[in-house]
């Protein structure tokens, strides 16, 4: 896909995707049929600039083709590179300037809770967006409204625009941060499913606080020659060896009994 | 206007339990009326605007009107991007309110002078702006945004301001009220700063000059139709705010005319200009100081209509 479409961010659609994949298939109660179901659980993605993952769980799950793919960046696409909505069933919320996500899942889950509405609201941050104030101010109403149906996953990917987050403005301590701010830290290993899927359900015990899920991940996930370079934060994937060695690599990780879309022919990619 | 505003809100509030008013941590005995009325209605987001307007565009998503408060700049400017990104592109149904508009809030300073908060919010597509000049355009104002779906911003005064209409009128958004004919020339005036203008025009009037005279609450969309009339029928427009003479009223109008083809009349735009107020005073000082008291704002008309006989 951001081969086709020249896109950057792959390093972090990468990095998000096992997050994005379990969200959507095992835990969120979406629709494809019904993108606009009452009582769905909302899913925002706050790094917008990892759109590209949102839209192949969409396609994925049905609520569009997944031939569609292909028109990602392309002139009259319904498909931006940072996250839209606008004609795309599926997607929540429109975002791309980093630091609003988690106080607009913060609004819908108070208006949730207002109205004893069951559904939860899930929003998923890049570790280098916490650099935005915003981020905490988001976390001081959260916790101080016990907002326990908002759940955010942190792709804690160590890395950010220029460099690794610690060279960047160092987050550490992170997960005391989040306990600072009151809320219900679970650290887990981003790309491992069952993990993901532990933490998803751990999530609904929780009485009074939101929970952060602090996945810890690897950008560039996957593509060996991608992982923990920032260069892959902006360059797509090219024609010849770089394309046809990712390709190869993903390929060789996919489950056994895994039916892989992308090999039909529309799908193709 | 500004508990007019609130008195309307609960009202409002009270037949409609989707309609909820967040503030950042301001309204010191202004807002206590909704808040002891409708305290599951109110919500304090804490000193945190950029976190308030997008809090409240995440609300508005699952069905809520909501009025997100605050004053001076601090509920726009501040939250820029969130009211551009979060509220207009998705239609959010989200009342930006701010509390003195222009010099309201006087000696505490420029960072308390919404100045500029006209032209940003007008740059922003589908987003509706209001700014009423007395409490009788403040209640109209109050009740057309809460049925105007969508987001949209309502710039208040402070308190205080002179009566312009005796009751509320067939106001409309988008359309300006006249308030008198005159000959020759026309003000044109948004917001609260219309008391200077109408003690302007008693002074102009002792000249033997008679000017017609228009209030425009709605300052997006502007009204074209009036505005293009009265381009035809007038020598002279002359615009009054109480804002930067870039980018808000005064432009909104130019442009207006602007565009126009064929005989039409010269544009005086009377407002701060392009500057930060840095003198230290009561709003009635600073708008004297400024250019923008009746005395002024006589004297500048009175100069520029020699040139347009």
């Amino acid at each position: 896909m951001t081969h086709i479409s020249k896109g950057s961010h792959i390093g972090s659609i990468l990095s998000v995707a096992d997050i994005v994949a379990v969200l959507y298939n095992d835990i969120a109660f979406v629709n494809p049929k019904d993108p606009k179901m009452y009582d769905r659980d909302r899913i925002i993605l706050s790094k917008g600039h990892a759109g590209a993952a949102i839209y192949i769980a969409l396609a994925e799950k049905g609520f569009f083709g997944v031939e569609e793919l292909k028109t990602h960046y392309a002139d009259g696409s319904r498909l931006s590179g940072h996250v839209s909505h606008k004609g795309v069933p599926g997607v929540e919320f429109s975002t791309g300037s980093l630091g609003h996500g988690l106080s607009v899942a913060a609004g819908m889950a108070y208006a949730a809770k207002k109205d004893n509405r069951q559904h939860r609201v899930f929003v998923i941050c890049g570790d280098g967006e916490c650099d935005e104030g915003a981020v905490w101010e988001a976390a001081l109403v959260a916790n101080h409204y016990k907002l326990n149906n908002l759940i955010t996953v942190i792709d804690h990917n160590k890395m950010q625009s220029l460099d690794f987050c610690e060279n960047t403005i160092s987050l550490s301590p992170f997960a005391d941060k989040w306990k600072a701010f009151g809320w219900n830290v679970i650290d887990i290993d981003g790309h491992d499913h069952d993990a993901l899927w532990a933490a998803f359900n751990k999530a609904k015990q929780s009485e009074d606080k939101p929970t952060v899920i602090i996945a810890n991940t690897v950008k560039g996930k996957g593509i060996s020659f991608m992982e923990n370079n920032i260069l892959w934060h902006y360059r797509y994937p090219h024609e010849g060896e770089e394309y046809d060695r990712a390709v190869a690599e993903l390929k060789d990780q996919i489950p056994e009994g895994i039916f892989d879309m992308y090999e039909s022919e529309a799908g193709k990619l | 206007m500004r508990d007019t505003f609130v008195k309307t809100l609960v009202d409002i509030a009270k037949k409609d339990k989707n309609v909820h008013l967040v503030t950042g941590d301001l309204g010191f005995g202004v807002l206590k009326p909704f808040w002891e009325q409708l305290p599951d209605q109110f919500t304090n987001a804490g000193i945190a605007e950029q976190n308030m307007i997008s809090f409240a565009a995440g609300m508005a998503m699952e069905g809520k009107t909501v009025f997100a408060y605050s004053i001076g700049n601090f509920s726009t400017l501040r939250a820029l991007e969130q009211i551009r990104n979060d509220c207009a592109y998705h239609n959010a149904d989200v009342k930006v309110v701010c509390v003195g508009g222009g010099f309201a809030y006087g000696a505490l300073g420029m960072s308390h002078h919404a100045t500029e908060d006209l032209s940003v919010m007008r740059a922003l597509p589908d987003v509706t702006v209001l700014a009423p000049g007395d409490s009788i355009e403040a209640e109209w104002a109050t009740k057309a945004i809460y049925e105007c779906k969508g987001t949209c911003y309502l710039r208040l005064g402070r308190g205080g301001e002179k009566r312009i209409h005796d009751k509320a009128g067939n106001f409309q958004i988008g359309k300006a009220v006249k308030i008198k004919d005159g000959e020759r020339i026309v003000i044109f005036s948004t917001g609260a700063i219309f008391d200077e203008v109408s003690r302007a025009c008693e002074i102009l009037r002792k000249e033997g000059i008679d000017p017609a005279l228009y209030t425009f609450p709605t300052v997006k969309p502007i009204d074209m139709q009036t505005i293009e009339e009265c381009s035809r029928k007038f020598k002279l427009i002359v615009t009054v705010e109480e804002h930067n003479i870039l980018g808000g009223f005064g432009s909104a109008v130019s442009e207006v005319v602007a565009e126009l083809t064929g005989m039409k009349a010269k544009v005086l735009r009377i407002g701060l200009n392009d500057k930060y107020s840095s003198i230290v005073g009561s709003q009635k000082y600073l708008r004297d100081i400024y250019g923008m008291s009746a005395e002024k704002i006589a004297a500048k008309v009175f100069e520029c209509q020699k040139d347009v006989l």
